[in-house]
């Protein structure tokens, strides 16, 4: 077996990200909280958030699923801490464009997030990708 | 019989994905198609394509002479008494649900019971539990055993004389288990319950002979059985049948229609609104011809054998748990598992760069993934063309799975 093809998902950096989680647990009370899951799989997650004057004051995530899910949120919940709300909902729209691998904005600084760009080549992964961003987007727009 | 014969007679086996040589393990999902059945199907379109029950002419009858010849082969290969009996659907979950809304719809009143157990497939789940909810009535559970199997003495325990309908999967399609149907169905008439056998996992892979079960419906997929996706079976006995009314209204199905009133055609047309699935219809017949050829019983044996190699092979690698009985005699080739540390996911998807096809999630069993305390497993079920020699790469890509994960961190 060719593991290189692989290799292009399981990124050094997503294993990290999946195996020490950041931002995991649950944030208190005054904090938003968005329960999502992929029904087509079982992956979940629990999103809370704290949000103030527009800003993404805190985040942290909860749940259960695959490498690829799980390291994403870690991921996400890294990259909005501390920018404002849309801020935080641009680089959800530029997210979704790289997983799918449409043409993005390579402006934007996504970080640890680039590492996730090889699942636009798996296309049965994309949805473990992007639950927790939805979860991310719902909360922010309500 | 020889799996590796009867492998040339499918086509889609016949090649490469990921660069490497198919190996199909998710026909508990959906079977592949022998070139028979695709061939039957294409001679209809291309030779005698034609509704049915209504031309006068020449192909118009052709085409309805396969319909309901279609429908004589599936009433054999069930042991049903009479055509009458066997109504064509789009598959298992429709034939589940006109149960449910025809049947629960006239006999189930507040407070009485709907018993099922917790290994089903939630398309034995929800139809009932939506049923329960209109109704006022209460859904029950039968508990399973350690290893996943019904205790009779459960089933004792747990229908009541409140109990109107049992619905009863025969083969789990995560555990493998084939449940005592026959034995749970005397009970259930023993309180004047009646009983529904859903088929989807055993008809194609064991002899179902629906006298013999002395079930009062069966439900079926043509697709599980080597068939065509989109028609399925609903069988069910003449007396009751008679006595419901169908929950599809339009063409096909009617007698006479007036302007305020009409009446339905006799069994089991009154059951089938609207133009058939023909071609489908066609295509179940084709597959149904193929697997008598070859023998459900050779079929059985087979995967006996599958599940017991698969099982001996598989749990010699470390940090693999196998859910169900460990005795392959005691199942159908299904076999779902988890490896330590690896999500069933990512399971998936190293074995499919190896061309290896399994499936992971949580097989449409949440209430059985629950009482198994995991969120998701991956799950390989063998079928009359798999071989040892398809499980010998599915556990060394397992083997290679494990040290893909052990060496990436």
């Amino acid at each position: 077996m060719s593991f290189d093809n692989l290799d292009t998902l399981y990124r050094q950096v997503i294993m990290d990200h999946y195996k020490k989680p950041r931002n995991k647990g649950m944030l208190e009370d005054g904090s938003m909280t968005i329960d999502m899951n992929n029904p087509t799989c079982g992956d979940r997650i629990r999103l809370t958030m704290k949000i103030e004057d527009g800003i993404v004051r805190d985040v942290k995530f909860d749940g259960d699923g695959c490498s690829i899910s799980m390291s994403s949120a870690s991921m996400m919940t890294q990259a909005i801490k501390g920018k404002d709300v849309d801020t935080a909902l641009a680089m959800s729209e530029t997210f979704s464009l790289m997983i799918q691998g449409k043409e993005y904005d390579d402006e934007m600084d996504l970080g640890d997030i680039e590492a996730l760009q090889g699942v636009s080549k798996f296309p049965a992964r994309i949805k473990c990708a992007t639950l927790a961003w939805k979860a991310m987007e719902k909360g922010l727009k309500e | 019989m020889n799996p590796y014969e009867i492998r040339k007679l499918f086509p889609i086996l016949d090649q490469e994905v990921n660069g490497q040589p198919l190996v199909y393990l998710d026909s508990a999902a959906t079977s592949q198609k022998p070139a028979v059945v695709i061939e039957a199907m294409e001679q209809y379109y291309r030779g005698y394509n034609s509704n049915v029950h209504r031309g006068v002419h020449t192909l118009g009858t052709k085409a309805t002479d396969a319909y309901e010849g279609a429908r004589e082969k599936v009433r054999k290969f069930i042991n049903a008494s009479s055509t009458e009996e066997i109504i064509f659907t789009r598959g298992t979950t429709t034939s589940l649900n006109t149960v449910a809304r025809s049947y629960g719809g006239a006999h189930v009143k507040e407070g009485d019971e709907i018993v099922i157990s917790y290994m089903e497939h939630h398309s034995n789940i929800i139809p009932w539990q939506q049923l329960a909810k209109e109704k006022g009535a209460v859904l029950k559970y039968i508990p399973l055993q350690e290893d996943g199997t019904i205790s009779l003495d459960d089933v004792r325990a747990t229908i009541t004389d409140a109990t109107k309908i049992v619905s009863i999967m025969q083969v789990s399609n995560v555990l493998g288990v084939i449940n005592p149907v026959k034995e749970i169905a005397k009970i259930a008439h023993e309180h004047d319950a009646v009983m529904v056998v859903d088929g989807a996992q055993s008809s194609p892979h064991l002899k179902v002979d629906v006298r013999d079960l002395d079930c009062d419906f069966f439900a079926f997929s043509g697709h599980k059985m080597v068939g065509p996706t989109g028609i399925g079976v609903l069988y069910g006995k003449k007396n009751l049948l008679e006595k419901m009314e169908p929950i599809e209204f339009g063409g096909e199905m009617i007698d006479f229609v007036g302007l305020q009133e009409s009446t339905w055609k006799e069994l089991p047309w009154k059951f089938e609104g609207g133009t058939p699935i023909i071609a489908g219809a066609i295509g179940l017949g084709a597959a149904i011809d193929f697997l008598e050829e070859i023998g459900l019983d050779h079929i059985e044996r087979h995967e006996h054998k599958l599940a017991s190699y698969a099982i001996e092979k598989m749990s010699a690698v470390e940090g693999l748990t196998i859910y169900g009985p460990k005795d392959g005699e005691k199942r159908a080739g299904v076999v779902t598992f988890n490896i330590n540390d690896v999500h069933p996911h990512d399971v998936a998807t190293v074995l499919d760069a190896d061309g290896i096809a399994v499936r992971a999630g949580h097989h449409c069993a949440q209430p059985l993934m629950k009482w198994l305390d995991v969120s998701s497993t991956a799950r390989a079920s063998f079928y009359l063309y798999n071989t040892e020699e398809d499980i010998d790469k599915l556990v060394s890509g397992l083997v290679k799975t494990k040290e893909y994960f052990s060496n990436v961190f």
